[in-house]
């Protein structure tokens, strides 16, 4: 047995198709106007090399090594993000001071130390490991593109050259260096 | 008029028909981009660029045609190994020379007075020497030849689709033979209410009836939206792309098509909007009639400003130019602006609601003129 299906209750202005494209072009010629003759254009393209988005504040982007007053690293090679990053993507190299060097037995330093960003996966847990606000993720950078797998390697000098979004190479994060003595007990080797 | 003048002053209109059609329709394939682009609120193309001097110059995008051409011409031509090599390869000629011919009897300017360049038009009676009608053929048969024109353009996307070896292409080959040839048929008809009115099938007639009386679109309101709607269908753009659906027949009849031949048929189809834009300016839209220009120059409800013959005729030049302009950028609209129709929905509109119409819009026609004669 056949299904009789409803035909829809359609008027005959409906049915002719005249109004309803009427319509429609007013909308597409509304729009066509207003983006070629009106100032206030509706586009939302980028030209996007020229006009990039700002990432949101909190964006994980490439890493960054802190710097000291000095410019050297923050970093006291603890080995703590290294340990802690899930895609084993960090190497360290560890250096000791000089004798007599204030620091010397109190922190180290990196002689070498390299990022894999292809490695990388971007989690954040380097950032969150570090005692020292020595590594930080705020560049609000992606990496830049290149052919070369070899350009993904970031050594320190690399590193330390980022800047933060601020423009600056220190973290807000105060620090004191050993012999301070306003902070005496960061000397504690020599007392 | 010497044989020597009849054959100069038609190459000169050649030329400059053919400088018309072929700088319109890469402009075309830009506006085409662009337009669409505004409409939904993108950028569009802008990037392709010559750098003179250190500066990008991209003229908005404008370069872009030129750098598909080239693309084109060094693409490889691929024929497949068992189509026709033949029929293959006039197919697409035979696509861009019929849209070509049909703006052979289109008139775009009124007859020039070779003799009376520099001065105001004098009265019928005391016009004298070489007269140049504006048009490049001007043939009694009028707007027919237009009709036998596009039909000679079914066989080209049909050839199309028959040699390429391919199902898809023939397919798209038939569903264009059989979407073109039924809106052929409507396409006629629904002007024959325009001949009734204009009570000729010469087209520079037509406009001169135009300007003496009314704009086609005031005369034949109902005949302009069939007439829209069936050119539309004969360029077969979108809502009327069925021949080369991309979701069903992946290109239709160009499916086996690249390089310049594919080329062929995509400026074929930009060259047909542009004969059907000036087939609608001449029917519907007075043609080159500028309003209150008469040959004499401008009349304004009794106010006359003479001017020279020679300005008269480049005003007109300029109107069509520009009438043609509109005409197609409406066409695009209109492309960017409605879905695709299904293959039946198109048949059906064709046959069972155009063709009546048209018929209707024939009988009313008719008895107004009765009534009024």
């Amino acid at each position: 047995m056949a299904i009789l299906v409803p035909q829809p209750n359609r008027s005959l202005a409906d049915q002719a198709y005249v109004p309803a494209i009427a319509k429609g072009l007013g909308q597409t010629m509304r729009k066509f106007f207003k983006n070629t003759l009106s100032s206030k254009k509706d586009i939302v393209t980028l030209r996007y090399p020229e006009e990039t988005v700002e990432y949101p504040e909190r964006f994980r982007g490439v890493h960054r090594l802190t710097q000291r007053a000095d410019g050297s690293p923050r970093c006291v090679a603890c080995l703590c993000c290294s340990t802690a990053c899930p895609a084993q993507c960090i190497h360290i190299e560890a250096g000791e001071y000089e004798q007599g060097d204030p620091r010397h037995g109190y922190e180290r330093f990196p002689k070498v130390f390299v990022i894999d960003e292809l490695r990388c996966i971007f989690c954040g847990y380097c950032v969150e490991a570090c005692p020292c606000d020595a590594i930080r993720m705020d560049t609000g950078m992606h990496m830049p593109p290149s052919t070369d797998r070899s350009h993904f390697i970031y050594d320190r000098e690399t590193l330390l050259s980022i800047p933060g979004r601020d423009g600056t190479h220190e973290s807000a994060n105060p620090r004191h260096e050993p012999g301070d003595p306003s902070h005496p007990g960061i000397d504690r080797d020599r007392h | 008029m010497d044989a020597l003048t009849l054959t100069l002053s038609t190459l000169a209109k050649i030329v400059f028909i053919m400088v018309i059609i072929l700088t319109f329709a890469p402009i075309l394939v830009w506006a085409e981009r662009r337009q669409s682009a505004m409409i939904q609120d993108r950028i569009g193309p802008v990037r392709a660029g010559v750098k003179i001097f250190g500066y990008n110059i991209t003229l908005l995008g404008l370069l872009h045609p030129l750098a598909d051409a080239l693309k084109f011409i060094f693409k490889e031509d691929f024929v497949p190994p068992k189509a026709d090599k033949f029929l293959h390869a006039i197919a697409p000629i035979l696509v861009v020379a019929t849209a070509i011919l049909a703006f052979a009897v289109i008139p775009f300017a009124e007859p020039m007075y070779l003799e009376h360049l520099g001065q105001v038009l004098p009265e019928a009676a005391a016009r004298a020497g070489v007269v140049i009608p504006m048009q490049v053929a001007s043939i009694n048969s009028g707007i027919l030849f237009i009709f036998a024109v596009a039909g000679t353009g079914v066989a080209g996307a049909a050839l199309a689709g028959y040699a390429s070896d391919n199902k898809y292409s023939l397919i798209g080959g038939i569903r264009a033979a059989g979407q073109m040839v039924s809106y052929e048929v409507t396409l006629g008809l629904t002007i024959v209410g325009c001949f009734m009115v204009y009570n000729t099938l010469l087209l520079e007639d037509m406009v001169t009836w135009q300007r003496e009386h009314v704009w086609g679109i005031v005369a034949q309101p109902v005949a302009f939206i069939l007439f829209m709607t069936c050119s539309i269908a004969e360029t077969k753009r979108i809502p009327f792309d069925i021949p080369e659906g991309e979701s069903e027949i992946v290109g239709g009849y160009l499916t086996e098509y690249s390089g310049m031949k594919f080329g062929m048929f995509f400026m074929g189809e930009f060259i047909e909007v542009v004969a059907l834009a000036a087939l609608a300016t001449t029917l519907f839209f007075g043609g080159y009639d500028v309003p209150f220009l008469t040959s004499n120059g401008f009349n304004v409800f009794g106010m006359t400003a003479n001017l020279p013959h020679v300005a008269v005729v480049g005003l007109q030049i300029l109107t069509f130019v520009v009438k043609l302009a509109v005409m197609i950028w409406f066409q695009l609209m209109v492309r960017w602006t409605l879905p695709r129709f299904r293959y039946d929905q198109i048949m059906a509109l064709c046959w069972k609601y155009i063709l009546p119409l048209s018929l209707l819009n024939i009988l009313v026609t008719g008895a107004i003129i009765l009534l009024l004669s």
